[in-house]
């Protein structure tokens, strides 16, 4: 965990009283709504169908038990008892007051938590991998570069109003589990020929209307230029970004105009006039910010102890989710856990103010305090001893969080879609829902392998439908929702955009056409060990469509 | 359900081809009201002002966007006026009223043990 100082703590806090003062002043006729909407926007304030929603920051997807406990506090009081957790990591409440803003921040405010670069044309909050810090093989750990990141970007003043939002991510292994491809700059933390650690950097991926994977535009970055080569791409992209028009106005756009080696030159040309500025990071600096991040002191502990061998061969139902839920740490005798966010038959990503606590509770008996939130929309305890395991899961599953689908078909990223967004055109959730369904029982799930679903109710793509193995994306025709499918989409290291099976199908169609799609990569697979991810990249789409030609 | 266009009111051109309400947001709580023969913002779509013609549309939408203290963010929507009841015109603003389609997390018991 990072632990915030002094300055932190005052700054979130002085925040959260401005905020107090504006909403006042909101309220009283001082402020109208067009001088007030970016001032809630640059606190999280969103007005969606129903209600506000505050979208809540959890930086690096990095959250203390008291933190937890604190947010399922304030969803218990302030909201309807749950919340939902999103694609960036971060956490929506969809019914708070405008009244009782004030309130939640500062209540949020006293535990370190805010809600700040959740919205608005900023730098967003800087996203990066799940396991960062106790994945195997990791060269290291992202959250901290992310948190000098966020200590950068927070409240830049040259940044503040860049062209469109701004997002960043960062992964520290090979594997990469943040999607860092399809943010506006993707940040790897690679080893070089040398030995010497620094980052791989790309610039211009992103969803939304216009999806592009993001290019290299530097092969390695040394760890002492992040700030100031970062400052150079958001230069020139301030410079040259187009604010005439909104779907035009992303890095994304900028990048394909120029060409990936002309962005990166004029980059390179504006970096070369600041590599030797502040921004170049200071040792000491640098000393002091790894200094604030605690790791937990770790047991000479054994892979694989007796106890956990024994409910292995004992219990069924247990070595089931061991085998799915359960992931190598990188210290022997502990594991990763994975809890899932996605039962069946209940909204993907959401959690009850009752779950939140038992969860706290659990990270602090179990985890070192410490819980994850991963951009597919599911909770990890990240430093469960081995041996802890059996008892753990036995509560874990009491609270309705072991559902052992991560990673399958089940396992659905969905955003709120048109049952609570302002922007949505057709649902997401009862889609998901819906499809969860049909594939409920666990050994048809895992019979099928790894299948990643992700749907978006709108263009905007907030559901990751283009880099779904299977996407499906909500879209509205003459007053009906109607859905268009992509297959062959990944969010891995090898990031790829789906490509569109057909022509879009009424909301009664999608569930059965998936199961479709999924019995024809059956029939296609060359072995069990071929998933469909493979199958699909294999053979392409074509064989894929008489799941839609059945229709029609 | 509805047939008629659903698409963002924040990405809609005004049009008015049926019977329609203004629809807001109230400021202080965000919950949805309408604007009633009154004047005044009512949560109940039975009490709001059936707007037939585009004129007339047109004006009680400037109104009501001038007010800007009681409610923020008024467009038009469509409805289904009937001789008993008004009906909300499409699914967007059925889910507006009615709530997310699908029974929510927290319905059902709230703590849990660890």
């Amino acid at each position: 965990m990072y632990t915030y100082d002094e300055f932190d703590r005052t700054f979130i806090a002085e925040r959260a009283a401005q905020f107090r003062d504006q909403v006042a002043r909101r309220l009283s006729g001082e402020l109208t709504e067009d001088e007030f909407r970016p001032l809630r926007l640059m606190n999280g304030v969103y007005l969606q169908l129903h209600a506000y929603m505050l979208r809540i920051a959890i930086p690096y997807g990095t959250l203390s038990s008291g933190q937890l406990r604190k947010l399922a506090h304030v969803a218990r009081v302030f909201d309807r008892g749950y919340g939902h957790f999103t694609t960036r990591q971060n956490l929506q409440l969809n019914w708070i007051k405008l009244s009782d803003m004030p309130q939640v921040l500062e209540e949020l405010a006293g535990a370190g938590v805010h809600a700040m670069q959740t919205s608005g044309n900023c730098i967003r909050n800087i996203t990066t991998d799940q396991w960062g810090g106790v994945a195997p093989g990791e060269i290291e750990d992202p959250r901290f570069w992310a948190e000098i990141l966020r200590q950068w970007s927070t409240m830049h003043p040259e940044f503040t109003f860049l062209p469109r939002k701004f997002k960043i991510a960062i992964t520290g292994t090979p594997d990469d589990r943040a999607a860092v491809k399809v943010h506006d700059i993707g940040l790897r933390i690679i080893e070089n020929e040398q030995g010497e650690t620094g980052f791989e950097v790309s610039a211009g991926g992103g969803l939304g209307r216009s999806p592009f994977i993001a290019k290299v535009i530097r092969d390695f970055l040394p760890k002492q230029d992040l700030l100031s080569y970062l400052e150079a791409i958001l230069r020139v992209y301030n410079a040259h970004g187009r604010r005439d028009n909104i779907y035009k106005a992303r890095i994304k756009i900028l990048v394909h105009d120029l060409g990936a080696e002309r962005f990166a030159a004029e980059v390179e040309e504006e970096w070369a006039q600041i590599k030797d500025s502040y921004l170049k990071l200071d040792p000491a600096f640098v000393a002091d910010i790894r200094s604030r991040f605690v790791y937990p002191e770790y047991e000479t502990l054994e892979d694989d102890p007796a106890v956990l061998k024994t409910a292995l061969s004992a219990n069924a139902r247990f070595a089931l989710w061991h085998g799915n839920s359960t992931a190598k740490h990188k210290i022997s005798g502990y594991a990763i856990v994975t809890l899932s966010l996605k039962p069946i038959g209940k909204p993907p990503g959401d959690a009850t103010s009752g779950q939140m606590e038992a969860i706290a509770d659990l990270a602090d008996r179990y985890s070192y305090g410490e819980i994850r939130v991963g951009h597919d929309q599911n909770l990890v305890l990240p430093h469960v001893r081995q041996q802890d395991l059996p008892a753990l899961w036995k509560q874990l599953d009491a609270i309705g969080v072991a559902t052992p689908n991560a990673g399958l078909i089940t396992d659905i990223i969905s955003c709120p879609g048109l049952d609570y967004c302002s922007l949505a055109n057709a649902r997401a959730i009862p889609v998901a829902m819906e499809i969860a369904q049909r594939f409920a029982p666990i050994e048809k799930a895992q019979s099928i392998g790894p299948l990643h679903i992700n749907i978006s109710g709108c263009i905007n793509a907030c559901g990751h439908h283009h880099i779904g193995h299977i996407g499906i994306l909500g879209v509205e025709k003459n007053g009906r929702e109607f859905y268009q499918i992509t297959l062959g989409g990944k969010a891995d290291e090898d990031a790829t955009l789906g490509q569109l099976l057909g022509p879009a199908i009424p909301y009664e169609e999608v569930a059965g056409t998936i199961e479709r799609i999924v019995s024809r990569y059956l029939d296609l697979r060359l072995s069990a060990d071929e998933i469909f991810i493979g199958t699909v990249t294999r053979l392409g789409v074509t064989p894929f469509k008489e799941a839609l030609y059945a229709l029609h | 359900m509805g047939r008629k266009a659903m698409v963002s009111p924040l990405q809609q051109k005004i049009r008015v081809s049926g019977p329609v309400v203004v629809t807001a947001n109230r400021l202080s709580d965000g919950a949805v009201v309408y604007l009633a023969k009154s004047g005044l913002w009512t949560q109940e779509l039975g009490a709001a002002t059936v707007l037939w013609s585009a004129e007339e549309a047109q004006a009680a939408l400037k109104a009501a966007q001038s007010d800007g203290l009681e409610a923020v963010g008024a467009y038009l929507a469509p409805i289904d006026a009937s001789e008993t009841a008004a009906q909300p015109g499409n699914l967007r603003e059925f889910i507006r009223i009615g709530g997310p389609t699908f029974a929510l997390p927290s319905a059902g018991p709230q703590r849990v043990a660890a």
